[in-house]
């Protein structure tokens, strides 16, 4: 064969051998079918294992419903009181110029890297029966370790960070032009956040509140230590999966977990829409 | 003193938000880590070390921290070279993968926790395969680290794909120009640039290891001395209301969580001073 009818393997010199390139590649889906795809998957192939009946008896269990129910009602609290926080820090840290504000931004970081089962831990220390401020609320007929208030501040603990670390970059990037003009040309406080702030951050704020619900729903450490895991009263789907799976109840437990499971999945794809479609208007997919 | 605390500032809002902020943080965060401070400077630096110096809280840290440093390395190698091949290659698939990559973020621990053990156990589909070379994953070290990995997983590879777009065909290309291999381009032109990120990544993923709880406890076995994590100790201690031993090792966690959490500001100032973005 001569050399012009067999051109030599080409391949650009800043891009790695087509050899190379197809086992990164390969390598990729393998750790991930490993790490990720098969546990999901079987999730699923154990929830079903006697059977889809079996599996929705177990869901329609008085326990499981009021876990299913507690959950819901904690993320419906805590989320909402966090997207609250995060706009309001995000407004404070990217609108005023103050003294110690990256010191404020490493407090709301703080809660990521304090161990769950530590923050639980530390909420009991403080609201208690034998702490000083919780004594006093139990005394008062208010108990909050062992209750649903305790469930929600350790929810909210972990939660913390999510709304705000995703609003503040995008806030800081948008300036403060646009309020200044709103603001100049008469507009209240009120109505320039509500018409020109928040149509800027809504699917920042989306993003970070979907986020937000993803953990709150499925938090398990923080919640395991404060609210004492009682059956039909304080244990949330997370706890529930927990018990179910210690009493060999395996088939319930994946009921449970596959609940979850499809929650998560969904909070992934609406995650990934949202990184498609309003890619320039998150801090994930913006960074600079 | 010449700077004001806050500047006068033509903004509404300054008391709301600037109240909300306080008082939410200090409620929900502040007030209850001084809550576990305050226990132990009740308890004392000496009663603290009691506690702390036995020898089974020594292992349950020092497993806590080594299988953790483990995981977090294994993610820090795994993360780049998946945040490369999700930013610089276009394959079927591709999408599934990067949305894949944040499953460990979205499913809650426990779920993860019982399914892992499910297919690492030695009759799960995993397990079974492993068994087969005499390889006992489930209820030994290696679940830990199994879990660990996933917990860490998103970690490295969300920090560093961000930079690998940022990059400049150019730097390649020159390299490339002046005679150099890819492999050497990659190891001195790219993966430095890489660095402080991919650092960044690993830290993040190592403290979120050291105090995993969920996805750990039910893979783990929990054998005192072998398999016992330091979260679960506190666990331990809690259900026997021995609030003051789990405290202390409460107090070593947090302390250990802040030296990381500083380190992780160290590696981005550094970062920042050297390539002017994280």
């Amino acid at each position: 064969m001569s050399d012009a009818s067999s051109p030599v393997p080409f391949h650009s010199a800043t891009e790695e051998a087509p050899v190379a390139r197809w086992l990164l590649i390969g390598l990729a889906f393998a750790g991930l079918s490993i790490l990720v795809f098969a546990p999901l998957i079987a999730v699923f192939v154990e929830a079903l294992a006697d059977g889809v009946a079996a599996s929705l008896k177990s869901l329609a269990s008085p326990d499981a419903g009021h876990a299913i129910r507690l959950t819901l009602t904690i993320a419906a609290i805590s989320v909402p009181l966090n997207a609250v926080f995060g706009i309001a820090a995000a407004w404070f840290i990217t609108k005023f110029d103050f003294r110690g504000k990256a010191f404020l931004i490493t407090l709301i970081d703080l809660p990521f890297s304090v161990s769950p089962v530590v923050a639980g831990l530390c909420i009991v220390l403080m609201f208690g029966a034998n702490s000083l401020v919780g004594g006093w609320l139990v005394g008062h007929g208010y108990p909050i370790v062992f209750a649903m208030p305790g469930i929600i501040l350790a929810t909210m603990f972990v939660t913390f960070p999510f709304v705000a670390r995703e609003l503040i970059p995008v806030m800081i990037e948008q300036g403060r032009a646009e309020e200044e003009a709103a603001l100049t040309l008469g507009a209240s406080g009120w109505r320039t956040f509500w018409t020109v702030t928040l149509p800027n951050i809504r699917w920042a704020l989306l993003y970070g509140v979907l986020l937000c619900n993803a953990r709150a729903m499925g938090e398990f450490g923080a919640v395991s230590v404060v609210s004492g895991k009682i059956r039909g009263h304080t244990a949330t789907m997370p706890t529930t999966i927990e018990m179910l799976y210690q009493e060999y109840l395996s088939v319930a437990a994946f009921s449970v977990a596959a609940v979850l499971a499809l929650l998560a999945l969904l909070t992934l794809l609406l995650k990934t829409a949202l990184e498609i479609r309003h890619a320039d208007q998150l801090a994930a997919t913006h960074r600079h | 003193m010449g700077r004001p605390l806050i500047h006068r500032s033509p903004m509404p809002g300054l008391g709301l938000s600037m109240g909300i902020t306080l008082t939410m943080i200090s409620l929900v965060v502040l007030l209850p880590i001084g809550a576990l401070l305050l226990k132990g400077a009740s308890y004392g630096p000496a009663g603290i070390w009691e506690t702390v110096n036995r020898e089974r809280v020594w292992a349950a840290l020092f497993l806590s921290f080594r299988l953790s440093f483990l995981a977090a390395t294994f993610n820090l190698v795994f993360g780049v070279m998946l945040a490369w091949v999700l930013v610089r290659y276009r394959f079927p698939g591709r999408r599934i993968l990067d949305a894949a990559v944040d499953l460990p973020f979205a499913l809650p621990t426990a779920v993860a926790g019982i399914s892992l053990t499910a297919l690492y156990a030695p009759n799960g589909v995993l397990g079974a395969l492993a068994s087969g070379i005499g390889w006992k994953i489930a209820y030994t070290q290696w679940g830990i680290f199994v879990a660990l990995i996933f917990v860490g997983l998103p970690f490295v590879a969300r920090t560093v794909q961000p930079v690998i777009e940022e990059i400049e065909r150019e730097v390649e290309e020159a390299s490339a120009t002046l005679g150099a291999s890819r492999l050497h381009t990659v190891r001195h032109v790219i993966l430095p640039m890489l660095a402080p990120a991919a650092l960044t990544g690993f830290a993040l993923a190592l403290a979120r290891a050291v105090g995993e709880y969920g996805s750990v406890i039910f893979i783990a076995g929990n054998i005192p001395l072998k398999t016992e994590i330091a979260p679960l100790l506190i666990i331990i201690q809690l259900e026997e209301f021995n609030y003051d031993a789990a405290a202390a090792i409460g107090i070593a966690m947090l302390l250990i969580s802040f030296a990381m959490l500083l380190a992780i500001n160290l590696i981005q100032v550094w970062s920042r001073r050297r390539i002017g973005y994280v």
